[in-house]
């Protein structure tokens, strides 16, 4: 269990995906409570509207990040509300086939609604806020404290456990692109990270294991606490900036 | 020159035409940037998202179909969302050049808009027929979903297709408040930002609300640009003063960038981080202070952006550019998505003239018989 995390010294400007339930709603939840700036996506509009009424402060965006259509209208309102932005949470995720299916029963569109929202979404979505990304990471004068992507993954990316085929393979392919996304933007300080948060008693798990006891699962509030963590970690390290070397002393001697 | 057609930023056998500091011109592909530029030099550019800033929608009063294209706001701060210096047209779409669509009804103080979810009513005539200041009603992320998902980027009738939004954004594309893309920033890609840094070239941005490139109406093209505000990030003001002190050079992409970048420097105090209103305008009696070099979208003689280039070269040079330019070898392309310039500013210094007449929009107010074109910040 992690300890409590001292609060970040700057409020963050963090957008969630998937951030009215769940793991996507405590992590919504958790740096709103520490005074960070969170703006947060889903498709259902009654419930985006609900989350920002309950949680003070936090900016709710209606849209589906699995359409390319919807991805720069979201884009565009993570980038007005927060003016800017530090940590990019891609937590929205698929299962495909609902029940889950064994691979060679699973429809072709299934596995590509799996792979939309959880490949080609992040991706997508990454790339149309990488510009606030690395903003951030230049306005921090690239000493630590650099923009970070996290990417939710899970041990089905690992595990190859039958009847999870369009959840895992997609899951592999967000935390390969994850570590290859990482290689290419670390010299511009951004840092990109795949986590598994664990089994968690959200609406996920119980559409993909109905008869799982809650009891076992872990809750996504501790789960969130974690990520945190992790991203205060990741921000207190720095991603090493390798760019413009000449340029960028100087605004870090300063600070 | 030919129009570009196809909505594409990089086009494979994109050009760059270079203007040295002694007014020699050499022809480029324009993917050699980086090689053309000298270790220790700063690229500035301008990181402003484009907005989808073309509404459509009705003037309640009379039924009327309109096109409202937002074109100017009083500052850059996330919750200034309400208040928007705005074109109108009347009805038609892209096809139509903006210069050949129709007047708006004649439209007055108070008047609703209903443009899709949004309800926005005329707070002034700015300047009749065309150019009013709009409040939209709502909470800011109402105001924002509704631009968001309703809006369309501004469009081109020269081009084949309309434009999607991720046609008009840069890859460095970060805060939402420009109302056409700042198109010399479509020069960039991660690539030639990873190259620059590896040749040990500065790379940083400022953010810049790019206004509108044309109204459709003489009196107000003429005045263009509006005043815009903009971002300076103190990183990036520390990273122009080393590389002044250095002795290196200063290379904006784009006009905006030289625009907000030269209107800074010449505030009491010099280049400050922070916020900033530019109201300057760049040209024949500019004296620059902090630019040494733009890279720019090819312009044809007349507009205000092939205007802006007297600021950085004389008339001679500049002759000779628009005659390489016009040349059908190697052929260049004109506007937003054509080719690019990389113009060094002339090293024989210029005789400084005082500003006769800087037609700013303070100024084609008054001459419009309006008040003021900056809004509240």
């Amino acid at each position: 269990m992690m300890t409590h995390n001292p609060p970040s010294t700057t409020p963050l400007r963090v957008a969630v995906t998937g951030g009215t339930s769940g793991l996507g709603l405590a992590l919504v939840e958790a740096f709103a409570a520490r005074g960070d700036a969170v703006a947060f996506v889903a498709r259902d509009e009654g419930r985006v509207a609900r989350v920002a009424r309950e949680i003070a402060g936090s900016h709710g965006i209606v849209g589906d990040v699995a359409k390319k259509q919807d991805v720069y209208a979201i884009a565009l309102q993570i980038g007005g509300a927060l003016g800017g932005l530090d940590v990019l949470i891609h937590n929205a995720s698929s299962l495909g086939p609902m029940p889950l299916a064994l691979l060679a029963d699973t429809d072709c569109e299934d596995f590509e609604a799996a792979l939309a929202t959880n490949v080609l979404g992040p991706f997508r979505l990454t790339k149309a806020l990488l510009g606030l990304l690395a903003a951030s990471a230049r306005e921090s004068g690239g000493a630590g404290a650099g923009a970070v992507v996290v990417n939710v993954s899970s041990d089905a990316a690992v595990t190859p456990y039958a009847g999870w085929g369009a959840y895992g393979a997609s899951k592999a392919a967000l935390a390969h692109m994850s570590r290859i996304w990482h290689e290419e933007l670390a010299p511009h300080g951004i840092a990109v990270v795949a986590v598994d948060p664990g089994d968690m008693d959200t609406p996920l798990h119980a559409a993909a294991v109905p008869d799982a006891d809650p009891a076992t699962l872990k809750r996504p509030r501790d789960a969130a606490r974690e990520i945190v963590a992790r991203i205060d970690r990741e921000r207190a390290a720095g991603v090493r900036s390798q760019l413009a070397p000449r340029a960028i002393a100087p605004a870090a001697s300063q600070t | 020159m030919k129009a570009a057609v196809q909505p594409v930023q990089r086009p494979r056998d994109a050009r760059l035409l270079v203007v040295d500091g002694a007014g020699r011109i050499s022809h480029h592909a324009r993917s050699a940037l980086a090689d053309l530029l000298a270790p220790g030099d700063l690229v500035v550019a301008n990181d402003a998202a484009t907005v989808p800033a073309s509404l459509t929608g009705r003037h309640l009063a009379t039924g009327a179909a309109i096109e409202v294209r937002l074109a100017g706001r009083g500052s850059l701060a996330a919750g200034d969302v309400a208040c928007f210096l705005a074109v109108v047209f009347g009805a038609g779409d892209w096809r139509t050049r903006t210069e050949d669509r129709p007047l708006p009804p004649p439209l007055a103080a108070g008047d609703t808009l209903a443009l899709g979810p949004l309800a926005a009513t005329v707070v002034r005539i700015v300047a009749a027929p065309r150019l009013i200041e709009l409040r939209f009603a709502g909470a800011a992320d109402a105001i924002r979903a509704g631009i968001s998902r309703h809006g369309r980027p501004v469009q081109y009738a020269h081009l084949a297709a309309p434009l999607a939004l991720w046609d008009v954004w840069t890859a460095i594309a970060a805060q939402p408040v420009a109302f056409e893309a700042p198109s010399a920033g479509f020069v960039l890609d991660w690539q030639l930002l990873g190259r620059l840094g590896a040749h040990g070239i500065g790379f940083t941005t400022l953010t810049h609300a790019a206004g509108l490139s044309s109204t459709g109406d003489a009196a107000l093209d003429a005045g263009l640009p509006f005043d815009e505000p903009y971002h300076l990030p103190a990183a990036t003001v520390a990273a122009v003063q080393a590389a002044r002190e250095r002795g290196d050079r200063v290379v904006a992409i784009g006009t905006t960038v030289a625009r907000a970048l030269e209107h800074a420097a010449a505030q009491p105090g010099g280049l400050r981080a922070g916020p900033g209103v530019a109201t300057n305008r760049l040209g024949r009696s500019t004296r620059l202070g902090v630019v040494d070099a733009l890279v720019s979208g090819t312009h044809e003689p007349g507009s205000s952006h092939h205007e802006l280039l007297r600021a950085f070269v004389g008339d001679a040079t500049l002759a000779r550019i628009d005659t390489a330019l016009g040349s059908p070898s190697p052929g260049y392309r004109t506007h937003e998505f054509g080719d690019s310039v990389l113009v060094e500013r002339g090293v024989t210094p210029r005789t400084y003239v005082e500003p006769r007449s800087n037609l700013n929009t303070a100024t084609l107010a008054r001459r419009l018989g309006s008040v003021r074109t900056t809004l509240p910040a």
